[in-house]
């Protein structure tokens, strides 16, 4: 029996009234997946079955873990945070700005840190080769992004909204349109990868991979907020994303928290 | 998209993880990612290894970020890792000089990584090791866990982590010394001989 969209809104549904139970008998609220996620078939054979080992570093404030990669200057191009000028020709599809703030979990802007994006194109196709989706290729987009956040931990990218696309978890199995971002902060212990939503999207509710955070105010924080503010006359549509780093970093044990 | 947490004043509440997805392949991997060690030094050494899956099977999809002090145990703040070609836009590679301590490695089409990096200095109460960060298409979170060297017992004896986990579980941890200076570092996602992976609080 192939697996149906009915069957994954199933498995999603009783997925979100376990974590409601959860945490109506006192357990913690979950900010991120559990690695353990049926509806994602991919994740059945590479969830780790033994808990994780918590290293508590405030007892050893030397761990390189709180310390983190540097990246300047010579680890980026001109454009590239302008994802629509890597090529010769303007890309098709409705132009874009992506801008929001890096942050700790005290709220402080994260300074010269790395973002990394990459996107399908306008037409929900990734310029990689093992995509088999066969909507257009466009030769004017490639779909990868890279930026320093500045002094006040925010970033900007200009690119074009990504379309929607099938996979293949289950029959019918639409992806909402959606950035990815890899982030770095002051810790290592603090780096994310993630993705970025648009607002209203139709698919949320079919999406196990987005359903696989099962705290709605949670899932929220992946969803971008249009930003007329943001939009750029005559050129683009604005979008604002903040993004808070999970993790503890050094100044956690100097605050003694 | 709230990002204040009502529970504490000053508190923001954590943006969730995803899963890298299948396609990142074009978009993070870089020219020499696994060359972290300059050129010639004569404290280099290869870690490699493959990851598998809860069948056995290794991942062809999954890519490493390594995180290590220099030998003298140092943490370094030196960029260049990714660096840039200006005229072109493309990849220089790194210089071979300077040692930025960090890189990252796709499996390849058989699963297995490799990188050639300095041996890591001893820092802090710890043992020497090389922190690792596993992403993976199916891994809605990334992994962390940690590279050890076999050289030094006593020091491994020592270390927080390792002395406090049982032997079996410790070994997963430990590299396996494969010549002079060549370490074999298998991650095992789920089942038998699951590696030990580490959560930071
Ligand atoms: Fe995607």
């Amino acid at each position: 029996m192939p697996l149906t969209q009915q069957d994954i809104d199933a498995e999603i549904a009783a997925e979100h009234a376990a974590y409601a139970r959860r945490v109506a008998d006192g357990a913690p609220v979950e900010h991120h997946p559990r690695r353990d996620y049926a509806p994602y078939r991919s994740s059945a054979l590479r969830h780790p079955r033994q808990p994780p080992v918590t290293i508590d570093v405030r007892r050893d404030p030397e761990l390189v873990e709180l310390r983190s990669p540097a990246f300047g200057e010579r680890d980026l191009s001109a454009v590239d945070d302008d994802l629509t000028r890597h090529h010769h020709g303007e890309p098709i599809g409705e132009r874009i700005t992506v801008s929001g703030r890096l942050l700790d979990r005290q709220g402080r802007p994260v300074r010269g840190q790395l973002v990394e994006i990459w996107q399908a194109n306008a037409a929900g196709r990734y310029a990689h080769r093992r995509e088999q989706h066969d909507a257009p290729l466009d030769p004017n987009f490639t779909g990868v992004g890279r930026t320093l956040t500045g002094p006040d931990g925010s970033y900007r990218f200009t690119t074009v909204r990504p379309g929607p696309y099938p996979w293949r978890n289950h029959v019918g199995a639409w992806r909402p349109a959606h950035i990815h971002f890899s982030l770095f902060g002051p810790a290592f212990t603090q780096r994310l990868v993630t993705q970025m939503y648009f607002p209203n999207d139709p698919l949320f509710r079919y999406d196990p991979i987005l359903q696989s955070v099962t705290d709605d105010a949670a899932r929220q924080r992946l969803v971008a907020v249009y930003d007329h503010g943001l939009s750029v006359p005559e050129f683009s549509l604005g979008y604002r994303w903040d993004i808070v780093l999970d993790g503890p970093d050094a100044t956690w044990i100097e605050e003694g928290r | 998209m709230t990002t204040t947490d009502p529970g504490g004043p000053g508190t923001a509440l954590p943006t969730p993880s995803h899963t890298v997805g299948p396609f990142y392949g074009y978009a993070l991997p870089f020219p020499g990612g696994g060359d972290i060690a300059p050129l010639g030094h004569p404290d280099t050494l290869t870690l490699r290894g493959y990851v598998y899956d809860g069948a056995g099977d290794p991942l062809p999809d999954a890519f490493l970020e390594l995180w290590g002090p220099d030998p003298a145990g140092n943490v370094p703040d030196v960029d260049g890792s990714l660096r840039r070609d200006q005229a072109t836009g493309g990849h220089l590679g790194r210089n071979g000089v300077e040692f930025t301590g960090w890189g990252r490695v796709q499996t390849d089409a058989d699963g297995h990584w490799y990188a050639r990096t300095l041996r890591p200095g001893a820092r802090g109460r710890s043992a020497p090791y090389v922190s690792v960060c596993v992403f993976a298409r199916g891994l809605l979170t990334h992994l962390f866990t940690r590279i050890y060297l076999p050289d030094d017992e006593a020091a491994l004896a020592a270390d927080p982590l390792l002395s406090r986990l049982p032997d079996a579980r410790r070994d997963t941890l430990v590299a396996a010394r494969e010549r002079d200076g060549v370490y074999r570092f298998d991650i095992r996602l789920q089942g038998e001989g699951e590696t030990v992976f580490l959560e930071f609080a």
